[in-house]
């Protein structure tokens, strides 16, 4: 097996002409290695939906290579890819029963009917839908069709599985379920998961890896604690959780804030920078504290596990702060008050513009 | 809150008895054809008493038997090809994005419904005369022929009707599922096409045994269908046995629309 099961070199799609031309994917590569939960994650539009479809054969690129496990399958048709898709739309079929649709790749790829009915019996155990075989699928539940279309896609052991957005059309309880479900069968079948998401709360919790997409390029990629903690620009800061933006002048030491402040950071980036910070990494200290920014609380805003305190410093620039909720519940603030702001060490991120 | 009234149409003065004489003048001669095909009396002046006589008349008139045969023979066949062409068409004029000229084929295919029929029967008369006289042949074959091409765009709007409301994705699916296109065509398409196809089967069965003017002009000596002997007949005297022979007909008609219209409203 290779290195890599699956790599996009230089992947680039483009869709109409001329002035009307878009670039869905603008030089995509990606390596992505064997067994792992990968997630595309980026904003609607972004072209997540466009490289899967590229990896699957549904779509030619307009300029680039898809290696399969180290071989060329840029232009393979997808009957002749191992690789299954799992729908949006879940894109069951109606006419067949859920056993008969478990079993249709099987069966197109002329498979003995002996195997077949093994290997059904065996994905619908998987999924939990034994008792379901002869119903039609117009007779299940949402959550039910969205495990016949797993079964349906992992029954011929692809090599990748794809899921577009797989659980947007769930409840969030289902979704939560699914969540749990989706990691159970990527571990028991050791099927490498390509995961499509717009949503960054499931794609920290579900993925080995993640790729940030904007506007058809890839931002980063890595674990979500490197994405998390160490975003390399502004739109992955801001679009993975939520982050105080400050304008900056790196210098030796730190950042040089407009008020005057340094907040000490690690490696030094000279000239105009922005300070990126999450608001949970923010203290608040008595004001005449060694080291801390001055500012002033503006607003004060309860959501049970915490308090979000949005602030103002000297020169006006905004930043929020997530106290922890104490168990008197009181957290003791005004607004009005002065207050001083202490990042945790190491906390705080220098982007380039 | 005043609630708002949507304008009715069936509140305009007039609008009830219109559309009652509109019913009247559709369906009584035909009600009336049918309770006569029943009459003792041969003439319609008078009512004579029920019976199933003209209906067992034409049973045992060999004429009449031949005329059936041969419509049924016609559009049973003219039905099945039209449909088999009318599904290719269909699944060429869909499954594909919109072409440059793609409305002069829409145009091409649903020729037999503009163009005057009395036209495409003169022209038909000719070529087939040309052919008779050329190859010997003199059977059926013209007629299925003819009633094949008039047939296809009847054939052809269920189909395609049906084919329009299907989901892409599923056949992207079953490519997804390592079916060949043939298999993709096979399991997954022509399943789900099937009551569009026997919707269009049955409707081109409809046309074919229902025309005169192409099967009058380009028949041979004794290829008379059941319209056309009836045809022939009223130019002689007008006899019960004409009623009962169309009341069958008309049986037989509505029998298969209303299979058209069950299977035309079947949910995939
Ligand atoms: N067939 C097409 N023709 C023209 N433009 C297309 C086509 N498919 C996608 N696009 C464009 O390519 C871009 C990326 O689309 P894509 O569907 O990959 O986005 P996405 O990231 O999946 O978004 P979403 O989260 O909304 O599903 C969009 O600007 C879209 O309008
Ligand atoms: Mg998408």
């Amino acid at each position: 097996m290779a290195k890599h099961i699956i790599s996009a070199r230089n992947l680039v799609k483009a869709f109409g002409t001329g002035e009307f031309a878009v670039r869905a994917l603008d030089t995509v590569s990606l390596d992505i290695r064997p067994g792992e939960f990968f997630t595309l994650l980026g904003p609607s539009g972004c072209g997540k939906t466009t490289l899967l479809r590229l990896f699957a054969g549904f779509e030619m690129p307009s300029a680039g290579t898809i290696l399969l496990d180290g071989e060329d399958v840029t232009v393979l048709p997808p009957n002749r890819r191992p690789i299954n898709t799992v729908f949006q739309s879940y894109a069951l079929f109606p006419h067949l029963t859920v056993a008969e649709n478990v079993g249709f790749a099987l069966k197109m790829q002329g498979k003995p009917r002996a195997e077949i009915e093994a290997t059904v019996a065996r994905m619908l155990a998987l999924v939990r839908l034994e008792a379901m075989a002869g119903r039609k699928i117009t007779q299940l539940s949402g959550g039910q069709q969205q495990r016949v279309a797993l079964a349906r896609a992992l029954a011929p052991h692809p090599k990748v599985l794809l899921l577009d957005e797989p659980l947007s059309a769930l409840d969030l309880k289902l979704r939560k379920e699914m969540q749990v479900e989706l990691k159970r069968l990527q571990n028991e079948t050791g099927i490498t998961f390509i995961f499509v998401t717009h949503d960054q709360e499931e794609a920290l919790t579900m993925s080995d890896r993640i790729a940030v997409m904007s506007a058809g390029k890839l931002q980063q990629v890595g674990t979500p604690k490197e994405i998390y903690t160490h975003p390399i620009n502004r739109f992955v800061a801001a679009f993975i959780g939520e982050t105080n933006f400050i304008e900056a002048v790196g210098e030796t030491g730190g950042a040089r804030l407009k008020t005057g402040d340094l907040i000490p950071v690690e490696g030094v980036l000279h000239g105009p920078v922005t300070v990126a910070i999450r608001p949970e990494q923010l203290r608040l200290v008595p004001p005449e504290t060694e080291g801390a920014i001055a500012a002033t609380v503006r607003d004060l805003v309860y959501f049970g596990t915490g308090t979000h305190c949005h602030m103002a410093l000297a020169d006006g620039t905004a930043l929020t702060a997530r106290l922890q909720s104490p168990a008197s519940g009181e957290i003791g603030l005004a607004l009005g008050e002065s207050v001083g702001v202490l990042p945790t060490p190491g906390a705080a991120q220098l982007l380039r513009e | 809150m005043s609630e708002q009234r949507s304008f009715d149409v069936a509140d305009l003065p007039g609008v009830g008895p219109t559309a009652l004489l509109v019913f009247a003048g559709l369906y009584a001669p035909i009600v009336t054809l049918v309770v006569y095909s029943f009459n003792a009396a041969p003439s319609v002046a008078t009512w004579d008493g029920f019976t199933f006589d003209w209906y067992l008349k034409a049973w045992h008139n060999s004429t009449v038997m031949n005329a059936a045969a041969n419509s049924l023979i016609i559009a049973t066949l003219a039905a099945l090809f039209s449909t088999a062409l009318a599904t290719l068409a269909a699944l060429g004029t869909t499954r594909r994005p919109a072409f440059f000229g793609i409305t002069a084929i829409y145009a091409a295919i649903n020729q037999p419904l503009m163009v005057p029929e009395i036209v495409t029967a003169v022209a038909l008369l000719i070529v087939i005369a040309a052919i008779k006289a050329a190859t010997g042949y003199a059977g059926l074959g013209y007629l299925v022929i003819a009633h094949t091409a008039f047939c296809i765009p009847f054939a052809y709007l269920p189909i395609r009707a049906r084919l329009e409301g299907m989901d892409l994705t599923l056949e992207t699916a079953a490519a997804d599922l390592y079916a060949s296109p043939w298999q993709s065509f096979r399991f997954v398409t022509l399943p789900q096409l099937t009551p569009g196809i026997l919707a269009g089967w049955m409707l081109a069965f409809v046309t074919s045994l229902d025309d005169v003017v192409i099967t009058e002009f380009i028949k041979s000596p004794g290829q008379d269908t059941l319209p056309t002997y009836m045809l022939g007949q009223l130019r002689r005297a007008m006899t019960p046995d004409i009623n009962a022979l169309s009341a069958a007909l008309l049986g037989l008609t509505l029998v298969l629309l209303s299979g058209f219209f069950l299977l035309s409203r079947r949910k995939s």
